[in-house]
């Protein structure tokens, strides 16, 4: 029972940082923080559903299974990619001079007319994701993990590994920092922060996209209006880990899911959605800089 | 500003071109190729429209609009003879609110209502968002703290209607208290997650406590105010009892404004640490903006739970504390008559709309971000 616990939690908990990690490097780069992204979040787990869909129309799902879900990350991540870029364009970048106050609720903004766009297109009601990978749990003496949670949690330690080595090891990584840490100094050095901030969105949607997609597989089910949950308590993750730090936002999501999970079990399933905010105000009260965060001054 | 780049788009007028196809594709796996091109198709035909207009009309900006409206230009607000007029204008508009409910029929009457209920909330709203430039994304708990309030003490122990104004005002304002002394050390948009995640849990509350509250049933039977043997009952009593509260609380904020909290609010909304160092206690003077806005949240909900005789968690989401603020935002942040006329215009407008009802949140939404793109200050706010 604990151990299961532990596992779903360690599933959710991995979807949780791949989003968080959306929400920290927009708010390392632009101290703004991105509402939208739980919608971009949303729409990649109802893209994961119409590429299915498309691919089995197609036959390569009955035919090549595997290639077929690999191509389905692979367009949602794109197709939300092209969503992120141009929210940026549109509701953020014109805003970046202004009050702190107005990309936020022009963000609030974007995150209700997504939300409501997606409404329109796809109807009210839940959509279903298809079975394709069984929910049965892996042979190994008892061991209470089902193979979609290992493709989950393996497919997700991928991702932010690979993150880590792309903001460390390459010069757009190198240049991403740079942007993060003074924009305006990165900016007299030649570093094009308007693309570089582009850039930051488009790998913050497809990591988004990716966990919207396993979302739908695990769940089954998906519906318009899962973004703005999955979004703050993403945003909680990012907070706990220190906003603005990437190994935190990981570290922040996997505690974050497991704290649920085991809450849920153990003490209300019914305030389930509470824990989240619970731990945000107490790390908030205590801890402001997250866990893993660097005390930084008020900028005057 | 340096150039653009030349890149694949070339100028604007290509832009007009490449942008609704963009757009359209973005669109086509959620909506269908035959949607998202009739989208793509409709917008690029609207921006060559416009495009053509702003050609052909280069003179007209935006602004000079806005100078026609007589709040907005800084003569009128100035002059001596100005402000004749002005005391014309309040006389005359005051007027024709205390007779409008003779000339209209219940269904607009309860429409007049909900938007004298919501200036209430935006005015209140205002002194937090608006002047001492806190974002409050919660605001609706504050209201359904009072409304809750009212409607518990109402049902159980027969609480009057005028003593349950103060008492929802008070545990408002107390919430208020608690979640100021909270986030007192937080700087804006952690205080606006913070706020988000208070609404949340009071939701949770309200919605799960079924002993007390009755989780997602709601209270009914909530006691109607009184005066004397007088009862108030249909939209019309209720429309001159809001419009009292509103007028009152009106004074009280202008009031307030013009004394040194006001100035103390309005100096920390421009520059914290500047405040600071002038020697105010920002945090005390912080604190008491939330307090007092949720005090007037905890009015208009005791109001509200009066008025309707129902209360359910549903009227308490995050969505109805993003409503009261666009309706602040729309009307221009840190303006008294903008919080009043955005809360007019928002609660209106819908009802207009009826007839898009689905499109509703959709051009809510939108509005919201062309408003911050185009006029941040909202209608008639000040450029800072």
């Amino acid at each position: 029972m604990f151990l299961q616990q532990l596992i779903n939690g360690l599933t959710l908990g991995s979807v949780y940082a791949l989003v968080a990690l959306g929400y920290t490097m927009v708010y390392g780069i632009l101290g703004l923080i991105n509402f939208a992204h739980g919608e971009i979040y949303m729409i990649g787990a109802y893209l994961g559903i119409v590429y299915l869909a498309l691919f089995t129309a197609l036959g390569l799902t009955e035919s090549h299974l595997f290639l077929s879900l690999f191509l389905v990350f692979v367009f949602s991540a794109l197709t939300c990619a092209g969503y992120g870029v141009t929210l940026e364009r549109v509701a953020y970048r014109p805003l970046r001079s202004a009050h702190r106050l107005s990309p936020l609720i022009s963000a609030i903004g974007m995150s209700i007319f997504l939300q409501n766009y997606v409404m329109l297109a796809q109807g009210s009601a839940d959509k279903v994701f298809p079975h394709i990978l069984s929910p049965e749990p892996i042979e190994s003496g008892g061991f209470p993990m089902s193979k979609i949670q290992a493709f989950i949690i393996s497919a997700s330690f991928l991702l932010m590994t690979a993150l880590h080595f792309f903001i460390r090891k390459t010069r757009l990584g190198k240049a991403m920092r740079a942007t993060s840490q003074d924009r305006v100094m990165a900016t007299l050095c030649g570093i094009p922060i308007d693309r570089i901030i582009a850039i930051t969105f488009i790998i913050g949607s497809v990591l988004a996209a990716a966990a919207g997609v396993m979302v739908s597989i695990y769940y089954g089910v998906v519906n318009f209006y899962i973004g703005y949950v999955a979004g703050i308590k993403a945003f909680t993750a990012a907070v706990l880990g220190g906003i603005g730090n990437i190994p935190g936002a990981m570290l922040g999501g996997l505690v974050l899911g497991m704290v649920e999970s085991l809450g849920s079990a153990y003490i209300s399933t019914e305030f389930k959605d509470g824990f989240a905010f619970l731990i945000l105000i107490l790390v908030l009260i205590f801890r402001p800089t997250g866990l893993l965060g660097e005390k930084g001054g008020d900028r005057v | 500003m340096r150039k653009e780049r030349a890149g694949f788009v070339k100028n604007q007028r290509q832009w007009v071109f490449y942008f609704p196809l963009w757009l359209g594709l973005l669109a086509w796996p959620l909506m269908g190729w035959k949607n998202a091109g009739q989208l793509a198709l409709t917008m690029m035909g609207a921006a060559f429209f416009s495009h053509f207009i702003i050609r052909f009309w280069p003179h007209v900006k935006l602004q000079s609009v806005f100078k026609t409206v007589p709040f907005y230009s800084d003569r009128w607000r100035k002059s001596m003879a100005g402000l004749r007029i002005k005391i014309g204008f309040y006389v005359v508009s005051g007027f024709l609110i205390l007779i409008l409910p003779f000339f209209l029929n219940n269904y607009f009457l309860d429409i007049l209502n909900l938007a004298v209920l919501y200036a209430l909330l935006a005015v209140g709203l205002n002194i937090t968002v608006g002047y001492t430039g806190l974002l409050d994304l919660g605001y609706a708990a504050f209201y359904g703290v009072g409304a809750y309030t009212y409607a518990l003490l109402s049902t159980s122990i027969g609480l009057s209607f005028w003593l349950g104004i103060p008492l929802g005002a008070l545990s408002a304002a107390f919430f208020g208290l608690i979640l100021g002394i909270i986030t007192l050390r937080l700087r804006g948009d952690y205080l606006a997650i913070i706020t988000l995640g208070f609404v949340q849990i009071i939701y949770l509350c309200l919605n799960n406590w079924d002993s007390v509250t009755q989780g997602p049933n709601g209270i009914m039977q909530i006691g109607r105010p009184m005066l004397g043997s007088f009862v108030f009952r249909t939209p019309f009593h209720f429309y001159y009892l809001a419009l009292f509260f509103l007028i009152l609380t009106i004074i009280a904020v202008h009031r307030l404004l013009h004394s040194q909290i006001g100035r103390a609010w309005i100096a920390i909304r421009e520059d914290e640490v500047a405040a600071e160092a002038m020697g105010i206690d920002t945090t005390r003077v912080k604190i008491l903006a939330f307090v007092l806005g949720a005090g007037v949240a905890g009015v208009a909900g005791v109001f509200f739970a009066a008025r309707y005789t129902f209360i359910s968690p549903v009227s308490l989401t995050f969505l109805e504390s993003v409503r009261i603020l666009s309706m602040v935002v729309l009307g221009g942040m840190g303006s008294l008559p903008g919080a009043v006329l955005g809360a007019f215009l928002l609660t209106t407008l819908p009802e207009m709309l009826r007839g898009l009802a689905n499109y509703r949140m959709l051009i809510f939404g939108m509005a919201l971000v062309i408003m911050m793109v185009f006029r941040p200050q909202g209608l008639l706010g000040k450029k800072s």
